[in-house]
């Protein structure tokens, strides 16, 4: 580690706490940034001098909140920044000053931060670019990077969030029971939103995009410390850590996607399997289910299976039924005729996914997943239109490599027969 | 004499570590573990799953309750610890209850999967 590094995690670590309090002293996203700023440069100017303060957050909270506030100051021409002297002393009155700045707060503080970047008047992009400029830290660049978009577009697209939120008004009061579990929710979603981002562009086991999933499950575990009791949120982070744990296992050579049945099991992470599974014991003991907490149960049965053929179908085909009870959606039905497809075969499974042809005709999995019914029933013709329709509905190139593999295979099979289907 | 040495650190900035870093350290501590085995001096190794996978059964007279989360009072201090292998953690909820009904004071026990286990050289 260089001299500095240990700063930087030291940062990282308390920024949603210090941007949270810093968030609540000026009402403004940007002056709790520049705030926010000024507070890291002092520490980086100071803490390798005096060494860490015991309580990095509150450290940061006092500098950042008086740093913005001598600018206000400053701008009506009063006093300068206090000299750096005094700041360092700063350590020995920590357990004072962090009483002082009301840390019981801290939790809601945290709360309306991420909420901020919920907002529900924010379409998905600008909620996970907001969030990770303003919660993580991430830089523009690196934000940009994950996106596949211009530095400048992402400076956009931010600036525009941020303005969106400003005009829709943040909520400062202390929230009630009822509002406080809204806002966990749509902050819920927002991770999951920011996983999704991650996993979805992944398009190999280094990709950059794997820092979008693990930045998701840090603030998926930092929403558990701050509510550890609520089912939901052990359920969303269980589900990431399932999912996340596959991330080597996803991808082939080629970087074409691999099928669940089809990954190497020794490839999944063993010790995010052993936390997800812990954390939905936990929940289950509430007994009060949820989306979160079905998916996560449905990926643990998945890890639990050390083959492929030890997959426990018909419980998963229950616990999808639950979730389309709870939740309805095309998508739902459409992995549950997986489950049906093994369970009674590729026709019963057909059967549903016909039903869902006119919600689902633009989505890449429906008509893969047709594709690959049709094949399981040899009909060759039908399944290579569908794989025609899947390819190009590819948001990916691994997702097009796979239908592409599966265009070939059928090519090979189908040959012999080709000329008896021309008309 | 034995001696247990119990780690401490701010579990927000050892979860922000990278895969790599976090790799790194372990290796570094394996090879400081490695040496101690060598010499048959060193016992049982244990790396925890992080907090947010605790779960504490508190229990005072005549009452336990089960607190999802760790142990997070200031006022009781640390005086023993088990391992035990559950196959799940009502199990392990159970044996905790049973520990506390057999001691008559009041305490805590905090209930939190291993992430990582290696035996050791101790003889027993």
């Amino acid at each position: 580690m260089t001299d500095t590094a240990w700063i930087d995690l030291a940062l990282i670590s308390a920024r949603p706490q210090v941007m949270g309090a810093l968030l609540r002293y000026f009402r403004n996203l940007d002056q709790a940034e520049e705030a926010f700023q000024e507070a890291c440069l002092r520490a980086l100017k100071t803490w390798p001098k005096n060494g860490p303060p015991r309580d990095a957050a509150a450290w940061l909270i006092f500098v950042g909140r008086n740093s913005g506030i001598d600018k206000v100051r400053r701008q009506a021409r009063e006093t300068a920044l206090p000299p750096e002297e005094l700041l360092s002393d700063l350590e020995d009155h920590e357990g004072e000053l962090a009483e002082r700045l009301d840390g019981s707060h801290y939790r809601d503080d945290i709360l309306r931060l991420l909420f901020v970047c919920s907002n529900p008047v924010l379409p998905a992009t600008q909620q996970i670019a907001l969030a990770l400029r303003i919660v993580s830290g991430l830089s523009v660049r690196q934000i940009a990077r994950a996106f596949l978009v211009s530095e400048a577009a992402m400076e956009q697209r931010i600036t525009r969030a941020k303005a969106r939120v400003s005009a829709a008004g943040i909520a400062f009061e202390t929230p009630d029971a009822a509002d406080r579990a809204e806002r966990l929710a749509a902050v819920a979603a927002m991770i999951y939103l920011v996983f999704n981002e991650g996993y979805s562009a992944m398009n190999g086991p280094e990709g950059v995009s794997a820092d979008l999933c693990d930045e998701a499950i840090r603030l998926s575990r930092l929403l558990l410390r701050l509510f550890p009791a609520e089912p939901e949120i052990m359920g969303l982070t269980a589900l990431l850590l399932l999912q996340h744990s596959r991330a080597r296992a996803r991808f082939d050579a080629d970087g074409s996607i691999v099928l669940l049945e089809d990954q190497d099991r020794r490839l999944w992470n063993r010790q995010m399997i052993a936390e997800a599974l812990a954390m939905i014991e936990k929940a289950m003991r509430h007994r009060r289910p949820g989306p979160y907490q079905i998916q996560a149960a449905i990926a643990a049965l998945h890890a639990r299976a050390e083959q492929p053929e030890l997959t426990d179908w018909e419980e998963i085909d229950l616990l999808y039924q639950a979730l389309e009870r709870l939740q309805p959606s095309p998508v739902v039905t459409l992995n549950r005729a997986v489950a049906v497809s093994k369970r009674e075969g590729p026709e019963a499974a057909l059967a549903l996914v016909e039903q869902l042809g006119d919600r689902l005709s633009g989505y890449f999995y429906y008509h893969g997943l047709r594709g690959a019914l049709l094949k399981q029933l040899e009909r060759g013709r039908e399944a290579r239109a569908a794989f025609d329709r899947a390819i190009a509905l590819a948001t990916n190139a691994a997702e097009a490599a796979y239908i592409r593999k599966e265009l070939d295979h059928l090519a090979g099979e189908t040959e012999p027969t080709h000329a008896e289907e021309r008309p | 004499m034995l001696y247990a040495v119990l780690c401490y650190n701010d579990e927000s900035v050892t979860s922000a570590w990278s895969k790599e870093e976090d790799d790194r350290v372990m290796r570094d501590l394996t090879a400081v573990q490695r040496k101690y085995v060598e010499t048959g001096k060193l016992g049982p190794v244990a790396r925890l799953l992080p907090t947010t996978a605790a779960t504490t059964l508190r229990h005072k007279v005549g009452e336990t309750i089960v607190i999802d989360g760790p142990f997070a009072e200031t006022k009781e201090q640390l005086l023993g610890f088990y391992l035990i292998d559950c196959a799940s953690l009502d199990e392990a909820l159970d044996f905790a209850r049973e520990l506390s009904t057999a001691n008559p004071s009041s305490g805590s026990y905090e209930i939190r999967p291993l992430a990582l286990f290696k035996p050791g050289e101790l003889p027993s």
